[in-house]
This record gives C-alpha cells, sequence and structure tokens, in this order.
C-alpha cells in the first residue's frame, strides 16, 4: 500500500536524478517541435520548472480538479534549474526557484517578473517576505541573500532589485523552512548546542558537511563563527580573505580526518546518518524525517547560533504572454489559497500565506506543525504514513521559534568565482 | 582494367557523345563508393563529436560573469585554473594534486583491471569450449551494470561501512579491534568500485583478440617445446595485444573523465578532474569547465597517443 501511495517530497527526490534528465530531453524537444503550443489550444497546459520541494502529483491533481489548468512537471537540482533558465529560458512557463539564484537569473533578463496586483494573497502573505520579521515580530537574521533583498524589482523590465516595495515581485513566495545540523543522539548521548560541535574532535571521522559549494559555505560560515575564531560583517557576502579563512579552518579539519565524507544528494544525507557512518552532519529536514521513519533516532537539532534559512517562490519565463500569463496568475493564485500551503506544511515546509493553509489543517496539525506542541494524535505526512507518534514534540519547536532563530539565509555572493574555485580546493585537499 | 579500357575507348567508337555521357553517372568511382559508405559514420562524428568539441575549445577561450558567457578572447578560464600554481612552487598546488590524483587513480584502475581482465577473457578463450557457456559466461561480467550508483553506494555500506559485515567480520575473528576505517569513502573503496565497473571493458576487447588467435600456432609452439608461460608470454600475449590496448583506451578514458563514481564511493572527499568541470558547470562558470575539459582531453589524448605508439592498432585490426 504505501509503496505505490508514497508520493512525498522525500521519494520524489530520489527519482530526482533519473527523472531530470529525461523530463530535460522530452521539455527540450517539445519546445523545439512547438508541440506544447499546438495542445494548449484545447488545454490550459503550463510547464513547469522546479526542484522537487514544491511538487507533488497530489497538487497537481488538484489545481486540475479546482483550477483545469495542468502541471507538467520538469524536475532539475537547484543548479540545474537555474542552468535552464540561462540557457533554455523558452523550455518553461513558471518557474520555481529559490531566492538567491535570482541573482544571477535576474540579470540574464530571461524571466518575467509578476504583478503584486494580480495576486489576491499578496497582503497575507507572511512578513517574513515582506519585513523580515515573523508575524510575532521577530526580527529574522539578514545575512546572505534574504529574500526581502530581492523580492521586488524597479520597473517590468529593470534588471535592478528595489529597496523599497513596488508592484513588480521577482519571486512570489511559496515554500521556506529553517535548516540546522542533524545529529544521532543515541550515538552522541550528550546535548548538543552549537555549529562548533561540527569540527569538535569527538566527532573526528563521524562528521559531514553538504558539498554544494553555496549552502555549504553558509554551514561552514556558521561553525567558524560558533568556534569564535571570527565574526563575519556578512557571512553571505564574504570577502576574499573571509572565504580564505574560513576554507582554511575547514581544510585543517578536513586534512585531520574529521569528516567520514561529504554529501551532496538527499539519499547520501540519509544513508550516511542512518548508516552511522556519521553522527553529526548539515541536513535537511525530510533527511531527518526519512531517517526517523526508518526506526533510528535522529534529531534536527536546534543550536544557539540560530538557523541557516532558505525560500523559494515563483515566476514566469519571459516568453510567456497572452491567456498563458492569465493561467499562471490563476495558478500562482490556487497555490496560495490553501491546499498547496497545507500540504508544505504537512512535510515539516512552511507555506508563505499561513492563514489560507490553516484553513486547509486539522487544529492538532497545526498545533504540531507550527505551534511546538505536543501531538494531540499521530501525525502522518500527506500519503497518509505515520510521521510520528502521539505526544511527539517537533524539533525547534514553534514556528515563531525556528524562523524568529534564522541567522543567515543560502546565498550567491559577490566573490562567487572565487568561493566556488576555493571550495574546489578545499574538496580537493 | 577492362572496363578502364573500353571507356577510354567509347567515345572514339561510338559516335554519339551523348550516350557516353549518359553512361557515365552509372559508373560510380570505388573511391566516391567507399566516402559513401563513411559518410553516414562521418556525419554523425562531425555532428555530435567534432563541432561540440571545437565550441568546446573556442569557449574555454572566453570569459564570464555570474550569469552570462562573454564572447570575447579571454585566457581567464586557463589562469584561474591555474591561479598560485608558480606561486606555490617547489609544492603542487591544488590543480595539480589534483590531476596527480586522477593519474595515480587511472593507473591504479588501468593495471588491476588489465590483470584481471586479462585472465577472465583468457578463460573464457581457451578453457571453455562450448560458445554458449562462453557467451553465458560474459554475459555475467555486466552484472555490475545493472544497478544505479546510488543504489551501489547503498550497498557498498553494509558491506565496508563502519558497522559492515566486513568489519563486524573481522571484529568477531579477533584480528582488529576497531573497525578499518579505510574500507569506505577512500581511495581503497574508489579503485574497489571502479575496478568492478570496468574490468568488463577489458575482457571483452581481449576475449575478442584471443578467440581470433588460430589453435595451431598454440599447438605449434607446444610441439616446438615452448612451455606454457613461453607460449603466453610470445604467442597469445603479442597477438592478444591489439584487445589489450583497446581495452586500456576504453578504461583509462572512463576513469580519467569518471566524477560520479569517485564522489560517490570516495564520499566526495577525494578531488578528480571530472569533479572540477562538474562544479565549473553547476556555478555557470562554463568558460572554466570547457577550460579544464581541454586539458583533461589533452592528457587523456596524449596518454592514448603514447599507447597507440606501442600498437598499430589499424595494422592489426
Amino acid at each position: 500500500m504505501t509503496e505505490t501511495t508514497r508520493k512525498t517530497g522525500l521519494n520524489r527526490r530520489t527519482l530526482l536524478k533519473g527523472t531530470a534528465s529525461l523530463a530535460g530531453l522530452a521539455a527540450g524537444s517539445g519546445a523545439i517541435t512547438g508541440f506544447p503550443y499546438v495542445k494548449s489550444a484545447d488545454a490550459k497546459v503550463l510547464r513547469y520548472l522546479g526542484t522537487a520541494v514544491n511538487e507533488g502529483d497530489d497538487i497537481s491533481r488538484q489545481c486540475l480538479k479546482d483550477t483545469g489548468i495542468k502541471i507538467e512537471y520538469i524536475t532539475a537540482t537547484t543548479d540545474d534549474v537555474t542552468k535552464r533558465v540561462m540557457t533554455q529560458p523558452n523550455s518553461f512557463d513558471v518557474l520555481d526557484t529559490e531566492y538567491f539564484s535570482l541573482k544571477k537569473i535576474v540579470p540574464s533578463g530571461n524571466i518575467l517578473p509578476l504583478d503584486a496586483r494580480k495576486i489576491k494573497e499578496f497582503d497575507n502573505i507572511t512578513p517574513v517576505f515582506t519585513k523580515g520579521e515573523t508575524p510575532g515580530g521577530k526580527k529574522i537574521g539578514g545575512q546572505g541573500t534574504a529574500p526581502w533583498k530581492v523580492l521586488y524589482l524597479e520597473g517590468k523590465d529593470s534588471k535592478k532589485f528595489a529597496t523599497s516595495a513596488t508592484e513588480f515581485v521577482t519571486l512570489i513566495p511559496t515554500v521556506y523552512n529553517a535548516d540546522t545540523l542533524g545529529i544521532r543522539p543515541d550515538l552522541i548521548k550528550r546535548p548538543i548546542s552549537s555549529w562548533s560541535e561540527l569540527l569538535n574532535p569527538e566527532f573526528k571521522g563521524k562528521a559531514s558537511i553538504l558539498n554544494i559549494p553555496s549552502i555549504g559555505i553558509m554551514d561552514a560560515a556558521m561553525v567558524v563563527e560558533a568556534t569564535g575564531k571570527y565574526k563575519y560583517a556578512d557571512k553571505g557576502n564574504m570577502t576574499k580573505e573571509e572565504i580564505d579563512l574560513t576554507m582554511k579552518v575547514m581544510t585543517e579539519a578536513k586534512k585531520a580526518g574529521q569528516f567520514r565524507a561529504f554529501w551532496k544528494d538527499f539519499n547520501e544525507s540519509v544513508n550516511l546518518m542512518a548508516s552511522g557512518e556519521t553522527v553529526i552532519q548539515s541536513m535537511w529536514s525530510p533527511a531527518v524525517t526519512k531517517v526517523r521513519s526508518m526506526g533510528i533516532p535522529c534529531t534536527f537539532q536546534p543550536l544557539k547560533e540560530g538557523y541557516r534559512s532558505w525560500a523559494s517562490g515563483f515566476c514566469v519565463s519571459k516568453g510567456v504572454s497572452g491567456p498563458k500569463l492569465e493561467w499562471a496568475y490563476e495558478f500562482v493564485n490556487w497555490f496560495l489559497s490553501g491546499y498547496a500551503g497545507a500540504y508544505l506544511n504537512r512535510q515539516g515546509y512552511y507555506s508563505a500565506v499561513l492563514s489560507t493553509a490553516k484553513a486547509h489543517m486539522e487544529p492538532y496539525e497545526w498545533a504540531y506543525w507550527m505551534e511546538g506542541k505536543p501531538a494531540e494524535k499521530d501525525i502522518k505526512a500527506p500519503d497518509g504514513s505515520l510521521l510520528e507518534k502521539a505526544g511527539a514534540v517537533r524539533d525547534g519547536g514553534s514556528y515563531e521559534d525556528r524562523m524568529g532563530g534564522v541567522a543567515c539565509w543560502n546565498a550567491v555572493m559577490d566573490e562567487n568565482d572565487y568561493m566556488v574555485r576555493k571550495w574546489n580546493e578545499f574538496i580537493a585537499a | 582494367m577492362s572496363e578502364e579500357v573500353l571507356q577510354q575507348a567509347a567515345p572514339g567508337l561510338i559516335p554519339g557523345s551523348g550516350t557516353a555521357r549518359a553512361a557515365k553517372p552509372t559508373r560510380l568511382s570505388p573511391s566516391f563508393i567507399s566516402w559513401l559508405q563513411a559518410g553516414p559514420m562521418m556525419l554523425v562524428f562531425l555532428a555530435f563529436f567534432l563541432i561540440p568539441l571545437a565550441f568546446v575549445v573556442i569557449v574555454s577561450f572566453w570569459d564570464y560573469n555570474e550569469y552570462q558567457l562573454l564572447p570575447a578572447f579571454s585566457g581567464r578560464g586557463y589562469t584561474d585554473t591555474f591561479e598560485g600554481c608558480i606561486a606555490q612552487l617547489p609544492d603542487l598546488c591544488t590543480i595539480g594534486k589534483t590531476y596527480l590524483k586522477t593519474l595515480k587513480l587511472g593507473f591504479m584502475v588501468w593495471a588491476i583491471t588489465l590483470f584481471i581482465g586479462f585472465w577472465v577473457a583468457y578463460f573464457l578463450a581457451f578453457h571453455v569450449k562450448s560458445k554458449t557457456w562462453q557467451m553465458g559466461l560474459s554475459l555475467l561480467c555486466t552484472i555490475p551494470f545493472w544497478t544505479s550508483n546510488v543504489i551501489r553506494m547503498i550497498a557498498w555500506i553494509p558491506l565496508l561501512g563502519r558497522n559492515g559485515l566486513v568489519n563486524s567480520g573481522l571484529i568477531k575473528t579477533g584480528l582488529i579491534n576497531h573497525p578499518l576505517e579505510w574500507l569506505l569513502f577512500s581511495e581503497f573503496s574508489v579503485v574497489l568500485a571502479l575496478v568492478h565497473l570496468f574490468t568488463f571493458f577489458m575482457v571483452v576487447p581481449i576475449f575478442n583478440s584471443m578467440v581470433r588467435i588460430d589453435k595451431s600456432l598454440i599447438e605449434a609452439a607446444y610441439d616446438a617445446g615452448a612451455t606454457g608461460f613461453q607460449t603466453l608470454l610470445n604467442v597469445i600475449i603479442p597477438l592478444a595485444k591489439p584487445g589489450i590496448v583497446i581495452g586500456s583506451i576504453f578504461v583509462i578514458t572512463i576513469v580519467m573523465g569518471d566524477f560520479i563514481t569517485i564522489g560517490v564511493m570516495g564520499g566526495q572527499q577525494i578531488a578528480a578532474a571530472g569533479k572540477i568541470i562538474e562544479t565549473r558547470v553547476n556555478a555557470l562558470q562554463f568558460p572554466a569547465a570547457a577550460a579544464n575539459a581541454v586539458i583533461l582531453l589533452t592528457i587523456t589524448f596524449l596518454i592514448i597517443t603514447m599507447m597507440s605508439r606501442i600498437v598499430d592498432i589499424k595494422k592489426e585490426l
């Protein structure tokens, strides 16, 4: 039963690598022959390019039912999504991407900002995106490519980010989360409270960090700052000297044998943790859930220095116009209307419009996922599989505590080119 | 010959030159026919190999920024790659170390696959008599290709991991007290996985060369009083050389460009030339990636040239 119906974000990620190239091929050839356009004459079809986070058969099915729009997913990794926007802007209609990649995408001129006035729930979008604070008024750390820094453009065809609100929105926010280190409490057997523990010699040969430069460097910076070696002006925009220093600390640790492995793929992180090869590592929320669902204790450990956050949203390809653009607005409006938000919340992510998602969730679900309260009943994933037994409390607690504790965001730095080179050297060292 | 004579004579014999002209197109010269036969492959080669390769070389000399290629001549892709290499002398810089490591892995995998592949092929060619069994057994060699990289990684952890089968077995027999960490995510595991995967590419061409060896040659060597070892050294190995070289080219080119297996089995901690290219492409630094591809291609090409110096494949086939 569960084998066939399991269609959560986790499982799609396992397919991601294989399907990405196939989907790419299919869509690519479609773009050449113009086939989707012929088809769109009688059916409302949108080609949706994105990572697997927001995608789900349940979401596309419900969307077709509610709006008559058929979503064709083109799934790729974060890096590949960006690459595709740059090189084949006509191969997709709706783009689902992370805010940090905007620094590359917007100057390319390949995307069209959406009009905030046409988004029904725009005013209800959580202040995390618009003001950089939680609904409860907690100020959120803004280091790195924080969404509110790149949310607006100066004009429709502008390639410049506006400093104050305009109606031209780069990405309509959809989903976000706060990431931290994952640990094996059964093997560590003591409380962990700081990022600096990643380099603690106690865990020599049992630590791991993720090998995606623009995310890994942020985790590395959190660690370096936590060890007290250096305080960055902005972790998300380091100078060359700061990059050198960060990589030096990490390289020394690597040479001393601190790391068991680096991971790049969702499944790699799950395997490392589940097999006990690592006991402390950078991790993503659904990966922790997956390890736990295998019956192995794993905690998404809140740390005193705070979380590293990420966020993604929708925009459209610059090639989209006419009725297709209207469907895109219809789709984005539908996405924010609650069903999809509740679906994402139940996976441990956060939805951009909280009020509509709440209306689509049971009160006990909302209390567990968003308010940090002990689960009144068993907590189930969107596909019905058991995630947590009654009485469990979410790691890190409530939305306010988790999002309020964000210290920095995934980033593309000004010195990105240099950073990537140094990261390569770190891997090679 | 006689046809040519006739053709030359024809205009004189037949007064109407029109017929001679009409007859000509039906006769295609042999060289034109061979061009025609080689044509499709040549076109495929041109469209899918030579032209893209030319693009890679051209792009490697372009400039770039965060989000686009700048089609202006620049050696930045190359200079960035070797940044700091001269200042660091006599210590080897990272890029030098990376290529050295790639060569080392390539050499180790080549030597081991050659050794194993040669003996597997030898067994299949000379000891297995029935054709059906030969086929069946060589198909067995393809088993490593039945699984994906991710699955293979999942499969290696329970075997080689800290709490894996090998380690717990060794601990139980009392041979070691602590689990051996170098079994997984190390050069050892990388070489193991690559050998596991690519021995097949050695087996097939060597086997192909060996089955074509005339059995009477071996009998003749035996009759002339050669020992088994002398026969191997003076008859079988020289005749299997083309297979050995082709197999070596397969293995070396694949291992030199591999970054997935090295990444997965090395725990992403071991750098390889292919890995540099991948990271650069992911960071949208296409010219730098292209420059690294050109460097890697040059090195691989040099190795292959050296090998084809040893054996003239064209002559041997």
